[in-house]
């Protein structure tokens, strides 16, 4: 793995979060019946930034959940080689809410996929969108995102790495070269 | 750590490090269960068939659960109305199921040993639901699953295991899971009911019931299985339950909090009191919820562990 550049540092990413923030709450005209749910790993992180965020903004607390993909996925064998499966914390009850899915890279779309899979499984949403920090391209499904914090074109040969201080110790993006 | 086994056939053979990551998987499975819709597509178009030689409901019924959560089909298929009754051998059986292209075997037989031999046989995945007097690894994983949701840890506890050892698959497993894991394990019965050579698994003995449940952070009671009297020497049951029955009046003596588990089915009034068994300190229902969770995380560990293998075996052999 070769890293070749770094899109995003540190204030990049936080003015990214301000303005996915607002986006959200302009869209959406406020919190009313909003919930956040961040996909794992760093998915959760980021719907708990923009959380923070919103209820600063509107001073009241939008309830975020934490979604873990693996057991709805469509191909065991790649879930294989995916080590640990983690909790899914999500406990409001998302029916006639609507909720913002998070998540860090957008690539072939499988993951948000099997997140729609096992939100529908938890109830009736009003509504779903999806916000997600980078949108890489090479879409394999018809899913886009609703709210994107760059969009960067990629080859299939580099990789995204997202680096979040919660699990990293530092906010950054880079682009790496697979070997 | 990835899981890289395609069969769980006992505790002894794993890790502490396996145990732990069956655990924790487990954890995860957990929720499901509490969801309205209890159901996952993990193992969606996958086969499980539950071979039974010996007759058994609830771990049957909690594996048929566990499977039917993660949407695999089940299959339950009990000797007494199956061709084993016509004489066809283990291997023939399972070369059968094996051909239906299914995908797990979860079996429970009299003989010890049998799953390994199974296992050794098929490509398919084979689960030990307990056989003969030597193992039953999903039992004590939902043992020690609970005794650590309970206490916090398995580490350094104190766990008394009580009851028929010499006969009890589940004991072993039991003792083979905690130690590994850092628990004290002492072992009580009366003396006609512990096997030789006991010590040799790391744990202590007594056969003073007072003495086992002095310090001890949980006990585990066995059910005593007196479809065996007559057999061997055996005690009598008023005489066991005098001597050797979980009571109040006996955990009196215990730490406060001492956890009571049980495998189940319950003998009132034989190994232990209806008052104990409802009390505070009974985790018996729990332990029943939580097999739930600990055997989908086997079955889905299992099956991953067999596309594992699968992929690490077709790298083996570029040219075939």
């Amino acid at each position: 793995m070769r890293e070749k550049a770094k899109i995003i540092d540190r204030e990049g990413l936080g003015r990214i979060i301000v303005r996915i923030g607002h986006e959200i709450l302009e869209r959406n005209r406020g919190t009313e019946g909003l919930c956040l749910v961040g996909i794992r790993n760093r998915g959760v992180f980021l719907a708990s930034r923009l959380a923070q965020l919103i209820s600063r903004i509107e001073n009241t607390e939008v309830p975020v959940g934490a979604l873990d993909i693996t057991l709805y996925r469509d191909d065991l064998t790649l879930v294989a080689n995916k080590p640990l499966v983690r909790k899914t914390e999500i406990d409001f009850d998302i029916t006639d809410k609507i909720v913002v899915l998070v998540d860090d890279v957008l690539y072939t779309g499988r993951t948000v996929r099997a997140a729609l899979d096992a939100l529908v499984d938890f109830g009736r949403p009003k509504a779903i969108q999806l916000a997600v920090l980078i949108d890489r391209g090479h879409r394999e499904l018809p899913i886009r995102a609703d709210y994107v914090g760059k969009n960067i074109p990629t080859s299939r040969s580099e990789t995204v790495e997202v680096r979040l201080e919660e699990c990293d110790g530092y906010d950054e993006v880079v682009i790496v070269e697979k070997q | 750590m990835f899981w890289k086994r395609k069969d769980l056939l006992g505790l002894d053979e794993l890790t502490p490090e396996e145990i732990e990551f069956i655990l924790a998987t487990a954890e995860s499975f957990k929720e499901v269960s509490t969801r309205q819709i209890k159901k996952v597509p993990a193992l969606r178009g996958k086969t499980v068939v539950n071979l039974f030689y010996e007759p058994s409901t609830r771990t049957r019924v909690s594996f048929e659960v566990a499977a039917k959560r993660l949407s695999a089909d089940v299959i339950n298929i009990a000797s007494e109305t199956s061709s084993v009754r016509k004489g066809e051998t283990l291997i023939d059986t399972g070369k059968n199921i094996e051909a239906l292209n299914a995908d797990i075997i979860v079996m429970r037989h009299n003989y010890s040993g049998a799953a390994a031999m199974l296992a050794r046989h098929l490509s398919i995945s084979v689960v030990n639901a307990g056989d003969g007097w030597h193992e039953h690894p999903t039992q004590a994983l939902l043992d020690i699953f609970t005794l650590k949701e309970k206490l916090g840890r398995i580490k350094g506890l104190k766990v008394a295991i009580v009851g028929d050892i010499a006969h009890s698959r589940v004991a072993r497993s039991n003792i083979w899971g905690l130690t590994k894991l850092g628990a004290d394990v002492v072992v009580c019965a009366p003396p006609m009911l512990i096997p030789p050579d006991i010590e040799r698994m790391g744990v202590r003995v007594t056969y003073e019931l007072d003495d086992a449940l002095k310090d001890a952070d949980a006990v585990n009671v066995l059910r005593m299985q007196f479809e065996r009297d007559g057999q061997d020497a055996f005690p009598k049951q008023l005489e066991y339950f005098q001597n050797y029955g979980i009571t109040s009046e006996r955990l009196q003596k215990a730490r406060e909090g001492i956890v009571v588990m049980h495998p189940g089915p319950l003998n009132r009034g034989i190994e232990i009191s209806s008052e104990v068994a409802d009390g505070k300190n009974s985790v018996i229902l729990q332990q029943v919820t939580n097999g739930i969770a600990v055997r989908m995380a086997v079955l889905f560990l299992v099956a991953q562990g067999r596309e594992r293998l699968g992929e690490d075996s077709c790298k083996a052999r570029p040219g075939d």
